[in-house]
């Protein structure tokens, strides 16, 4: 089946089966591979990615589910990594092997969008879902934290 | 000035990455079927000039460093550039790094020496040759400049950059050719660290900017014009056959274009080798895993469909009765002393099999045709891909052209243990000639994974004089692939039979036993899983002769400055005591892997419901020296939730000969809310010996939050996963 899709602000068309996960449109059919495939049921994190602002797991949200919906991607988040979490990603040193970070930096940014200074406990539960096996899970949390400075300074 | 030079350092590594060198190519830029036809890809992102065959420099003293290790997370990539950089005497923020090219390593006779990262051991051990190749280049370009100037190359200086001698002044730039042409008429020493500028300072990795938006390319990321993807299922107890699978019943969904069987070869049972399985082919993998998901298969289980790990528990308590092979003995009649003995003890250990489960599942791309084998593969050595590849087609290794990505982590699980999956991206290729990506599911990649060995441990031991031990004795079981262990028999005990505590008469026994289940390395092999168990034991020899476990520590490794130097460290910052209140306890353990002594100092909480906080870990490494400490932090924090995550709630449950819980629903690891907070100290004896930094934080982790818990609770916690015990107390 053919689908209308919006990513990144572009409309792409696609033609695969409705249940198509939209991980996989998104690597296979589109070409924007920052989304990672990790567990396939929705337990990881890796491939979070928003629909209309929200977070979901790109594994398991069926293509034919975010039709006329806006869905942004790790490639979406700003031009030249100017987004306050992904300056807040650099300046903590977050990542190591890296492949999880598109997703925790996805499921950050939804959380500050709703809550500009998390807590501790409140970033420990809006990233539980996100597996890091390098450890990453202190510098996230950091870089959460001053990412949440950077954009109220930037708001300022 | 070309365009590229414009770019600030930050877009320069990131269009490194983007654009150029052998791990991009092919990726997703158009005509990419030329590209991976072109004789030569590897060509530098830059157009400088090679001085040797790990730099170049260009015209705007731009320094490219071909890296020929892998980047799996840790700092490969920066530790490499920072050692050559250091030597080269080159400001860092003209540096960007390259992965090298490994067709052109094989091609001149392993041009780059070693090219593996594994083993804690890129830095240690491979200092010496990787300074060198920067102090090579520094002289020859000292060289050239003396040679246009007509004086002495002594008596030029190399800095940040800049050759000057009096009133003569050049950048690198200008003589990096002449350099090239010219030959030392003997190889400079590389700089002891008092003569190091960059060495030794924080430094932020090279690719962190490429992991933050998506663009770091990871082998699954492979995307090639007419590629094919395959989904695979291997019989799921290791080692059986499939009786039958039916394709007709998925042939006509769309987009599915064949199957492909694979056997193992008779009698070929490494862990590098090819399970007995099947593969559906497809135009996308959702499309071949969904057929592959749907087509009926019927497996022969084999002989091995009873294995457990209750089956192993049972051979273990057989064989703890029975003698074993002799790891290590020391003084005398370490049995008898204890069997005579008026204060003995005695305890049973168990650790289960863990998986690595990196986050990028196992996987592989591979382009075959008369000409060339073009090879994606997220093996922790770059060359092993190419052998097997070669092996398995029948081809010449030289034709074979490595495409080095970024890994999605390894922890030793990308060794040999990740090639079964190229062989089968190789076979398929072969047969449709077009490019095929094969990638396991989670369930696979699992299932499949080559895993860390359990081991059952019993240990005795009688407490003498001043409350020390007088004599111990360990007996070791444990079930790994065929009994054959890459690692070495040793590891099986590793940790308890090289212990450094003073007990004058000890004897060290193993049972290495074959199982089915192929087993490798596994981040910190051996250590990780018997030091929950020594330094437990530690503790329960220390509180059997009243003495407190840091002080204990202290009097056994008497004389041994290394293990003293942590230990004085770990007393002074972490304020260890006994004296907490019920539910509150603190933990101390050390050990040593990979050259380096780590000690772990771990706070926790467990409230009468047996609910456990970690609150705390303070870890205290010493590694020698350090070339980066901020990376060092960041391997320490990692290794300590990596080794946690098995020791909390980890462990593969074996039934029927495979295992039940392959995904991260039941298979469970560390998340955020379970992160203690963590504090590095580094206590460096620089001495002349170096330690590994990526493993040696993990192991001490467990047992230190082990002993805090039997504080907190009066539980000794002998077995994992930690949290299936019942940690209650009233």
């Amino acid at each position: 089946m053919a689908f209308s899709l919006s990513v990144n602000n572009k409309t792409y068309e696609v033609d695969v089966e409705a249940e198509t996960p939209l991980l996989w449109v998104l690597r296979d059919s589109i070409g924007l591979t920052g989304t990672k495939f990790g567990c396939g049921i929705a337990q990881c994190g890796v491939c979070t990615v928003h629909v209309d602002g929200k977070p979901v797991r790109a594994c398991s949200t069926p293509v034919s589910s975010v039709v006329g919906h806006e869905v942004t991607t790790i490639e979406g988040l700003s031009e030249n990594n100017e987004h306050p979490v992904q300056q807040a990603w650099i300046e903590n040193t977050v990542p190591q092997c890296g492949y999880c970070q598109s997703g925790q930096i996805m499921s950050a940014v939804a959380l500050l969008a709703n809550n500009d200074s998390p807590s501790d406990s409140q970033i420990d539960s809006a990233m539980a879902g996100n597996l890091c096996r390098c450890g990453t899970y202190l510098r996230v949390r950091k870089a959460i934290h001053r990412a949440a400075e950077l954009t109220k300074k930037s708001e300022a | 000035m070309n365009s590229q030079m414009k770019m600030s350092r930050r877009t320069l590594i990131r269009s490194m990455a983007l654009g150029g060198g052998g791990m991009m190519l092919g990726f997703y830029m158009p005509g990419v079927s030329a590209a991976v036809v072109a004789p030569k890809p590897w060509t530098t992102p830059t157009d400088g000039t090679e001085i040797n065959a790990w730099l170049t420099i260009d015209a705007e003293g731009t320094v490219t460093i071909r890296v020929p290790h892998t980047e799996q997370g840790q700092g490969a990539l920066t530790s490499v550039s920072m050692m050559i950089a250091e030597e080269l005497d080159v400001p860092w923020d003209k540096v960007q790094a390259v992965f090298a090219d490994m067709n052109r390593h094989v091609k001149n006779d392993n041009e780059y020496i070693a090219t593996t990262t594994n083993g804690s051991r890129l830095v240690r051990q491979q200092h010496p040759h990787i300074m060198q190749a920067g102090a090579s280049a520094r002289e020859r370009l000292k060289a050239a400049a003396a040679k246009d100037w007509g004086i002495s190359p002594t008596e030029v200086v190399a800095k940040q950059g800049v050759l000057s001698a009096g009133a003569n002044s050049a950048n690198y730039a200008e003589f990096a050719a002449a350099a090239a042409e010219l030959s030392l008429a003997e190889e400079p020493a590389i700089k002891t660290p008092d003569q190091w500028w960059l060495l030794g300072n924080p430094t932020p990795r090279l690719d962190v900017d490429v992991k933050v938006n998506g663009s770091a390319h990871y082998s699954i990321d492979t995307r090639l014009d007419g590629m094919v993807y395959a989904a695979v299922s291997c019989c799921p107890v290791p080692w059986g056959r499939i009786k039958s699978y039916d394709f007709d019943a998925v042939k006509d969904r769309k987009g599915v274009i064949t199957v492909v069987e694979f056997k193992a070869l008779e009698g070929k049972t490494s862990t590098t080798d090819m399970q007995n399985g099947v593969a559906v082919v497809a135009d996308s993998w959702y499309r071949a895993k969904t057929a592959l998901d749907l087509m009926p298969i019927e497996w022969d289980f084999g002989p091995n469909h009873k294995v457990s790990n209750e089956s192993q528990a049972t051979e273990a308590s057989r064989l703890f009765k029975v003698a074993g092979d002799v790891s290590n003995e020391e003084g005398t009649d370490a049995i008898g002393k204890i069997d005579a003995a008026e204060n003995s003890l005695t305890a049973d250990y168990h650790r289960p099999y863990e998986t690595h489960a990196r986050m990028e599942p196992i996987n592989a791309t591979v382009s075959v045709t008369d000409e060339r084998i073009d090879v994606w593969s997220p093996a922790q050595n770059q060359v092993s891909p190419m052998h097997v590849v070669a092996g398995h087609l029948g081809r010449d290794t030289k034709d074979i052209y490595m495409h080095t990505t970024f890994l999605g982590g390894a922890f030793g699980g990308n060794g040999g243990g990740s090639t079964a999956v190229t062989r089968q991206a190789a076979e398929i290729s072969n047969k449709l000639r077009r490019p095929v990506k094969v990638i396991w599911t989670r369930e696979e990649d699992v299932t499949h994974d080559k895993q860390r060995p359990p081991v059952h441990i019993r240990l005795n031991a009688s407490i003498g004089d001043k409350g020390l031990p007088d004599a111990l004795f360990s007996r070791a079981v444990w079930f790994t692939h065929e009994g054959v262990e890459s690692h070495g028999p040793a590891t099986a005990d590793v940790a308890i039979s090289n212990m450094p505590y003073a007990i004058p008469n000890r004897r060290h026994e193993r049972h290495n036993v074959a199982a089915h289940i192929p087993t490798a390395t596994h981040r910190g092999p051996g250590v990780n899983q018997n030091g929950f168990i020594i330094e437990q034991f530690a503790d329960e020899m220390a509180l059997a002769g009243d003495w407190d476990p840091l002080e204990w520590r202290l009097e056994m490794t008497k004389g041994q400055e290394p293990w003293q130097r942590v230990l004085l460290k770990l007393k002074e910052v972490a304020g260890f005591t006994t004296d907490l209140p019920k539910g509150e306890g603190m933990g101390i353990a050390i050990l040593e892997d990979h050259g380096s002594i780590c000690g772990t100092c771990a706070t926790v909480s467990v409230n009468q419901r047996g609910q456990l906080t970690i609150e705390k870990l303070v870890q205290v490494m010493n590694s020698g020296y350090m070339i980066n400490p901020l990376n060092g932090s960041e391997q320490m924090e990692g290794a300590a939730c990596w080794e946690l995550s098995h020791a909390l709630s980890g462990g593969l449950d074996l039934r029927e000969g495979c295992f039940m819980n392959t995904n991260f629903n039941t298979y469970n690891l560390m998340r955020m809310p379970q992160m203690p907070e963590v504090e590095v100290h580094f206590a460096l004896s620089q001495d002349g010996w170096w330690g590994g930094m990526g493993e040696p934080a993990g192991p001490p982790s467990p047992p230190a939050v082990a002993n805090a818990i039997y504080f907190a609770t009066g539980k000794r916690i002998r077995s994992t996963p930690i949290l299936k015990h019942d940690l209650s107390w009233t």
